[in-house]
C-alpha cells in the first residue's frame, strides 16, 4: 500500500510540474501578488486620515478655525484651501497618527463622506463643545475618531467632554457606501466568470472549435455570451437593489437613465476584459489564475469595502483608473449622490473605451481551435 | 504564399484537391508534401496509426489548420477566399467534442441547426437518421459513448453537406456501437455525399470506403481500393502455424507455392507466405503428418491491411 501511495503521490507531482501554466498560477502568481501588494502597502506606516471641519457659520467656511491652528501647532504645518491643514501626532497607540483637516461646508462634507474621501467630520471647537459625526457602523470612521480624540487629549487640546453624533441619515451611512460597490463586484464577476470562464470551458471541451466550424459568425457567438450574461447580471442587480431598498431603505437618488448608462458601460468594460482573458487560456488552472489575477487586485484596491483614499498617495491615481473603481464611483454617484446623465457620460465613455480596447485585443489574440 | 492553382484548375477541380501540402509543429513534421485528390461522391479513408498525420491533414481540409506550404482546393474554392461558402458545404465531426452536458439531444441539434438556418423538421429527420428519437429529451451527459458519437454525426449531417469529414468517429466505441454508426454512415453515403474518414481500424476503412489512403509519419505510403492495395503490394496469403517437436523447415520452404518462410525455432512458431492457400495447405499438412512433429495451432488467412502496413512502415495500424 505504501508503494502504491508513494507512486500515486509521485505521479501527481509529475503531472503538476509538467504543466508550466499550473506551476505559475500556483507558485508564481501568489508570490507576484504578494510582491505587488507588498510594494503598494509597504512603508505605509502612517495612514493619512482626512477629517472635515465643518464651520458652523457659513461665512467661516474655508477659513481655518483659530483653535485648530493653535492646538495643532501652525509652525510645522502648511495650510491651503485645497490641501487643508496637516497634523502629525507622535506615537499614539503604537501608530503614528497623521491627520489632514479639510475645512468645508456641511453639504461638501456630506458629499465627501459619500465618496469615501472622509470618514468623519467635526463641528464646534475643543474649548466649547467638540462634536464628532460619523456612522458607528463604519469601522474605519470609528478608528479615526478614537485616534483623533486620543490625539487631542494627548495634546491637552480638549477642555470639555466630546460628543459623538451618529450619522444615520440615508445616503451617508456605511451601507450606502457599500451597496453600490457590491453591485459593481456583481457586474465584474458576472462578466469575468460568466463570460470568460464559460468561453475557456468551451475551448477545453473543443466545443468552441466545433461551433466555429459552422457558418456561425464569431462575433455573433461572442455577442450571444455577452447578451446572456447581461440579462442575468441585470436581474442580479435588480434583486440586490430590491433587497437593499426594503432592508436598508436605500433609494436611487440620481437618474435611472444615468444608472442604465453606467451599468451598460461597466458591463461592456468587463465583458471586453473577459474576452481578452479567455483569448488564450487552455486549461482550468490558467483560466482560474488569469481571472483571479484581474479580480483580486481590483477587489482589494477599488474601494468596495473601505475607501481607497487611505492608500498611499502615489497609488491613488492608478487605483482611480481601474475599471472597477470607475464603475463603483459612478454607481455611488448615481445611487447616493444623485448625479444625472450629463455627469455619467464621462465615466461611461472611459468604461466603454476600456471594453472596446480589450475586446479588440482579445479578438486579435483569440485561439478558436 | 504562392498560388498553385490556375483558373482552369478551379473550373475542372475535383471535390477536394490537396497539392504539395506541408505542415510542421515545432520540431515535428506532421504532414510532408502530401498530394490527394477526392472525386465527388467518393468515400476515402485515411488509415494510419496515431501520429501518422491523418488528423492534421483533415484539419487543413476542414480549414481548422493552415498549411505551411502547398494549397488545398475544395469544390473549386479555397479557405482564404470562400470560408463562409465552404462552412455551409462541409459537415464534420472532430476526434473529440464534448457537447454541453445539460442540453438535451434535441436542444443541441436545434442549436446547431440554427447556425445553418434550418427548421425544426430537419432536426426531426436527423434524430431519426441517427436513431436517437427516443433520446430527444435526454441530457447529453446521460448519453452513452456511442450515442454521443451518433449525436456528433447528426450535427455533422444536419446541413446535408456535400462533403462529410469524420475524424476517428468510432474510436473508443464497443463493436456494437461501431456497427450502428457504420450502418448510419453507409445509408448516408448513398445520398452521394463525399466522405473523408480518418481511422486506424482497417475494417472500418474497408467497410465504408472505396479508396484507402495509408499514411505514416506525415506521408502517404500507398493508396487504392483494398483489393488494389493487397494485389499491388502483397505477395499472397498467409499460413501461420505452431509446432511441437522437430519440424523439417527446409522441406516446408520447398513446398509448391511457398513465396517465403519465417521460423522461430525457440517458440516453434512459423509463417509461410504462399501464392494460394488451397495450393499449399494440403502438402503442408501432409508434411506434418509424416514428420515426428505435431501441429498445436494453425491459421490460414488472407493478407490484411495491417500486414501490408507492417511491411511498409514497420508499425502496426493500432500502435
Amino acid at each position: 500500500m505504501n508503494k502504491m501511495l508513494f507512486r500515486l503521490v509521485i505521479s501527481q507531482f509529475k503531472l503538476f510540474f509538467r504543466e508550466p501554466g499550473v506551476v505559475f498560477w500556483s507558485f508564481g502568481f501568489p508570490v507576484l501578488m504578494a510582491w505587488i501588494l507588498g510594494i503598494a502597502f509597504a512603508n505605509k506606516g502612517e495612514i493619512e486620515r482626512n477629517i472635515a471641519v465643518v464651520a458652523e457659520n457659513p461665512e467661516e467656511v474655508y477659513l481655518v478655525p483659530e483653535w485648530l491652528l493653535n492646538k495643532t501647532g501652525t509652525a510645522s504645518t502648511k495650510y491651503s484651501r485645497e490641501s487643508g491643514l496637516e497634523w502629525k501626532v507622535g506615537e499614539n497607540h503604537g501608530e503614528q497618527a497623521h491627520f489632514r483637516f479639510l475645512v468645508m461646508s456641511e453639504d461638501a462634507a456630506i458629499l465627501a463622506l459619500k465618496r469615501g474621501q472622509i470618514a468623519l467630520w467635526i463641528e464646534g471647537s475643543p474649548e466649547r463643545d467638540l462634536r464628532f459625526r460619523f456612522d458607528p457602523n463604519n469601522t474605519d470612521a470609528r478608528l479615526t475618531y478614537l485616534l483623533l480624540e486620543s490625539a487631542f487629549r494627548k495634546q491637552k487640546s480638549l477642555n470639555r467632554k466630546t460628543e459623538v453624533l451618529p450619522l444615520t441619515t440615508i445616503g451617508i451611512r456605511y451601507v450606502d457606501f457599500l451597496i453600490p460597490g457590491l453591485m459593481a463586484i456583481s457586474i465584474m464577476n458576472a462578466c469575468l466568470w460568466g463570460i470568460g470562464w464559460n468561453l475557456i470551458e468551451l475551448r477545453i471541451k473543443k466545443l468552441l472549435r466545433r461551433m466555429v466550424a459552422t457558418p456561425l459568425k464569431k462575433s455573433v457567438f461572442l455577442l450571444s455570451h455577452g447578451l446572456n450574461r447581461m440579462f442575468i447580471s441585470a436581474a442580479e442587480l435588480l434583486l440586490l437593489y430590491v433587497f437593499a431598498h426594503f432592508y436598508f431603505d436605500i433609494t436611487i437618488q440620481g437618474s435611472l437613465l444615468a444608472l442604465s448608462l453606467i451599468f451598460l458601460s461597466g458591463y461592456s468594460a468587463f465583458a471586453g476584459i473577459a474576452v481578452l482573458i479567455s483569448s488564450r487560456a487552455e486549461n482550468t488552472q490558467s483560466g482560474n489564475g488569469l481571472i483571479n489575477s484581474v479580480t483580486l487586485p481590483m477587489f482589494i484596491l477599488s474601494g468596495i469595502f473601505f475607501s481607497y483614499h487611505n492608500f498611499p498617495d502615489w497609488l491613488i491615481p492608478y487605483v482611480e483608473v481601474l475599471p472597477l473603481t470607475i464603475l463603483t464611483n459612478s454607481l455611488r454617484g448615481v445611487i447616493t449622490e444623485g448625479i444625472g446623465l450629463a455627469q455619467a457620460i464621462q465615466p461611461a465613455i472611459g468604461l466603454f473605451g476600456i471594453g472596446g480596447v480589450c475586446f479588440a485585443l482579445g479578438l486579435r489574440l483569440y485561439r478558436w481551435h | 504564399m504562392k498560388r498553385l492553382f490556375t483558373a482552369a484548375d478551379r473550373e475542372n477541380s475535383m471535390t477536394i484537391e490537396v497539392r504539395n501540402v506541408c505542415k510542421s509543429f515545432k520540431d515535428v513534421d506532421a504532414v510532408l508534401n502530401v498530394n490527394l485528390r477526392v472525386e465527388s461522391g467518393e468515400a476515402v479513408a485515411l488509415l494510419g496509426p496515431n501520429g501518422a498525420g491523418k488528423t492534421t491533414l483533415v484539419e487543413m481540409i476542414e480549414g481548422v489548420q493552415t498549411p505551411d506550404s502547398g494549397e488545398i482546393l475544395i469544390l473549386g474554392k479555397t479557405w482564404q477566399s470562400d470560408e463562409s461558402f465552404l462552412r455551409q458545404e462541409i459537415g464534420l465531426a472532430l476526434q473529440e467534442t464534448r457537447f454541453q452536458d445539460r442540453l438535451t439531444v434535441e436542444e443541441t441539434l436545434r442549436l446547431f441547426a440554427s447556425f445553418y438556418h434550418l427548421e425544426k423538421e430537419r432536426t426531426n429527420e436527423v434524430l431519426k437518421i441517427i436513431q436517437l428519437e427516443s433520446k430527444r429529451k435526454t441530457w447529453v451527459v446521460q448519453l452513452s459513448g456511442g450515442q454521443r458519437q451518433r449525436l456528433a454525426l447528426g450535427i455533422a449531417i444536419l446541413s446535408r453537406p456535400r462533403i462529410l469529414i469524420l475524424d476517428e468517429p468510432t474510436t473508443g466505441l464497443d463493436p456494437n456501437a461501431r456497427r450502428d454508426l457504420w450502418k448510419i454512415l453507409e445509408d448516408f453515403k448513398a445520398t452521394g455525399t463525399t466522405l473523408i474518414l480518418t481511422t486506424h481500424y482497417m475494417e472500418e476503412a474497408e467497410f465504408l470506403c472505396e479508396r484507402i489512403v495509408m499514411m505514416d509519419q506525415g506521408k502517404i505510403l500507398a493508396e487504392g481500393s483494398l483489393s488494389q492495395l493487397l494485389e499491388k503490394f502483397s505477395e499472397g496469403d498467409l499460413i501461420e502455424y505452431a509446432i511441437d517437436g522437430t519440424f523439417p523447415i527446409e522441406r516446408a520452404k520447398a513446398l509448391s507455392g511457398v513465396v517465403s518462410s519465417h521460423w522461430k525455432a525457440e517458440s516453434g512458431q512459423g509463417l509461410l507466405t504462399v501464392k494460394s492457400i488451397s495450393e499449399t495447405l494440403p502438402d503442408f499438412l501432409d508434411l506434418i503428418k509424416f514428420s515426428t512433429a505435431s501441429l498445436t495451432s494453425l491459421e490460414c488467412r488472407r493478407r490484411t491491411l495491417d500486414d501490408l502496413f507492417l511491411a511498409m512502415s514497420g508499425r502496426h495500424l493500432d500502435e
